[in-house]
């Protein structure tokens, strides 16, 4: 997947301005700033959730520039939102089914593997979303966007609002996730954490490319530690 | 009184307690009050699905009621207004052979029953039509829930005066007549027809319920209901639901009108006075909420026919205005309305 020179925004204001970065097949990438750097935005716009103003966004070699969320689903991309990722008055069964939606074939298969990847989910599978707590919901949030078998993974922050704890669990689960062949690219506040995961990172700062390069340069990186890492 | 005081459950017992009181001490108010809740609840589910999928009051849905039940009474009796008199188109689904020959106690034959099936149809049509033309609009352009209820009063009067200027502004009934009532267990009368009104509410609500919670269709709508984006990042066809949602409403809209019609007189501004009891209803079960909306017409129209013991019958419409005010005050979210 590659995104290049993307400016985007909302309403008359430009978030992005020109922000590229590219994922290799079953690489796991870092995208690191701070706060209004534009991070979330960028999967945004990659998804077609927001208008690309110019530039391009590519998936394997298709350009999927301004598709609708529907149709990049099909072509292999799955996003997962920071907040709002499950569907609150659904049994997580049904939302693992939604998560299936487009799919024709295979759910049922596909539904015994994500259960076995989380397996806290499996004695819950008739309970409402809305009754799981926030790590729980992360993983069911993680489940649904699975159902696809996607080619790349986008994932907003799943670590936000966690316990350090929970959120370790999680980006074990990430790096499961990235070990059996899909690739992920990762939006991250707790950048120490994301690039410890990480093949490479890229550093957004207002909406512009900042740094980019292998995950433990940037680790050791005085400027990076300096700006984003708390070093 | 501050908002939200009790909790559902608090709601439930209400509700409960209301029931059992009615029940032991107006039974046959009681009984007449869950027939009139039955048809309130095909009203109350379809705005409340709209709600929950378009999300805007679709203050439009009395009339499209009362279109369904005109459009029902059209097919049957091929009846219109010219020059201040009923004409004919000369033909009426009545005047096939044995069309209007009682079927059983029933006031009816087959020939409403066709004319039902058409009205849902024409009403399927009309309301898919109406958000290609109207809602989708408005969709495209992101406007506030304010303008879209405001373009669905536009249609209600807009509709109305329709009605008025086809088939004038008389009651209408679909057969004249009357048909005897039959005496059930606990001293309760009930003719044929009102037993027949209730199992085929019922039994709509029950495939509306069918639909929403066990087919792909109906859960990518409750889906949609509960979070638009996560919905369109999942796949979900947003058209589909829409249109869909629409489908859903009209048919229940249909069932509904023409089963009210065929209670009471039929008149362009029944409607608008629908609409009370119908929001009552809705809010009573929680906005957004197709199982809440049932409950909540039932109370609504046990509440209402239950007054008539103590008040004029006048002030039914009333009674559906104290309840909205009511659950607005011990609990906006209703019986299954959530926090989040």
């Amino acid at each position: 997947m590659e995104a290049q020179a993307v400016v985007t925004g909302y309403g008359e204001v430009d978030i992005l301005h020109g922000v590229s970065l590219r994922v290799e097949r079953e690489e796991m990438v870092a995208v690191i700033g701070p706060n209004g750097a534009g991070k979330s935005t960028l999967l945004k716009a990659i998804f077609g959730l927001l208008p690309v103003r110019s530039g391009e966004v590519f998936l394997k070699g298709e350009d999927v520039t301004n598709k609708r969320p529907d149709q990049v689903v099909v072509r292999g991309l799955s996003y997962v939102p920071q907040v709002d990722n499950v569907f609150p008055s659904l049994t997580i069964l049904e939302n693992l089914q939604m998560g299936a939606f487009v799919r024709r074939d295979g759910v049922r298969e596909k539904l015994d593997q994500v259960f076995a990847l989380f397996p806290d989910l499996v004695g819950r599978r008739s309970e409402l979303a809305r009754r799981l707590s926030g790590g729980q919901r992360q993983m069911l949030a993680l489940a649904r966007a699975l159902m696809l078998d996607p080619d790349v993974l986008l994932l907003d922050e799943p670590s936000a609002s966690l316990s350090p704890k929970m959120a370790g669990m999680i980006f074990e689960r990430i790096a499961t996730i990235n070990g059996s062949g899909t690739a992920v690219l990762l939006v991250e506040q707790n950048a120490r954490q994301a690039l410890s995961l990480c093949n490479r990172g890229y550093v957004l700062a207002t909406g512009m490319n900042r740094l980019d390069g292998q995950a433990r340069g940037l680790l050791e990186n005085p400027d990076v530690g300096r700006l984003y890492l708390g070093a | 009184m501050a908002a939200g005081v009790i909790g559902a459950w608090g709601l439930w017992a209400l509700i409960g307690a209301l029931f059992i009181w009615a029940a032991v001490d107006e039974r046959q108010l009681f009984v007449i009050g869950l027939i009139v809740g039955s048809v309130l609840a095909l009203g109350a589910i379809g705005l409340t699905l709209i709600y929950g999928i378009l999300r805007f009051g679709n203050f439009a849905h009395g009339d499209t009621m009362m279109l369904g039940a005109y459009v029902a009474f059209f097919f049957l009796t091929g009846l219109v207004k010219e020059e201040r008199r009923d004409t004919s188109i000369g033909f009426g689904l009545g005047d096939l052979p044995g069309a209007t020959d009682r079927l059983g106690d029933l006031s009816f034959g087959y020939g409403f029953l066709l004319a039902a099936a058409g009205a849902a149809i024409v009403l399927i049509a009309f309301s898919v039509g109406l958000d290609r033309l109207v809602y989708r609009k408005l969709r495209q352009r992101k406007s506030s829930i304010v303008v879209f209820s405001t373009a669905a009063i536009g249609v209600a009067f807009a509709l109305r005066a329709v009605l008025l200027i086809i088939w004038g502004p008389e009651p209408r009934t679909y057969f004249a007549g009357i048909t005897p009532k039959n005496e059930y267990p606990f001293d309760i009368l009930l003719k044929t027809n009102e037993i027949f009104t209730f199992l085929v509410a019922v039994g709509s609500a029950a495939v509306v319920y069918v639909i929403l919670f066990r087919t792909k269709l109906g859960k990518s709508m409750r889906a949609y209901s509960d979070n638009p984006e996560l919905a369109l990042v999942s796949g979900i066809n947003t058209d589909r639901v829409i249109t869909w949602t629409w489908v859903i409403g009209g048919v229940l809209l249909a069932v509904a009108g023409v089963l009210l019609a065929l209670q009471a007189n039929l008149k362009p501004e029944l409607g608008f006075e629908l609409l009370l009891p119908l929001f009552a209803a809705a809010i009573l079960g929680g906005l957004g909420k197709p199982q809440g909306a049932f409950v909540g017409a039932l109370v609504v129209g046990v509440c209402q026919e239950v007054s008539v013991a103590y008040f004029s019958a006048g002030y039914k419409p009333a009674v559906a205005f104290v309840i909205l005010i009511l659950i607005l005050l011990i609990r906006p979210r209703g019986l299954f309305g959530s926090s989040t």
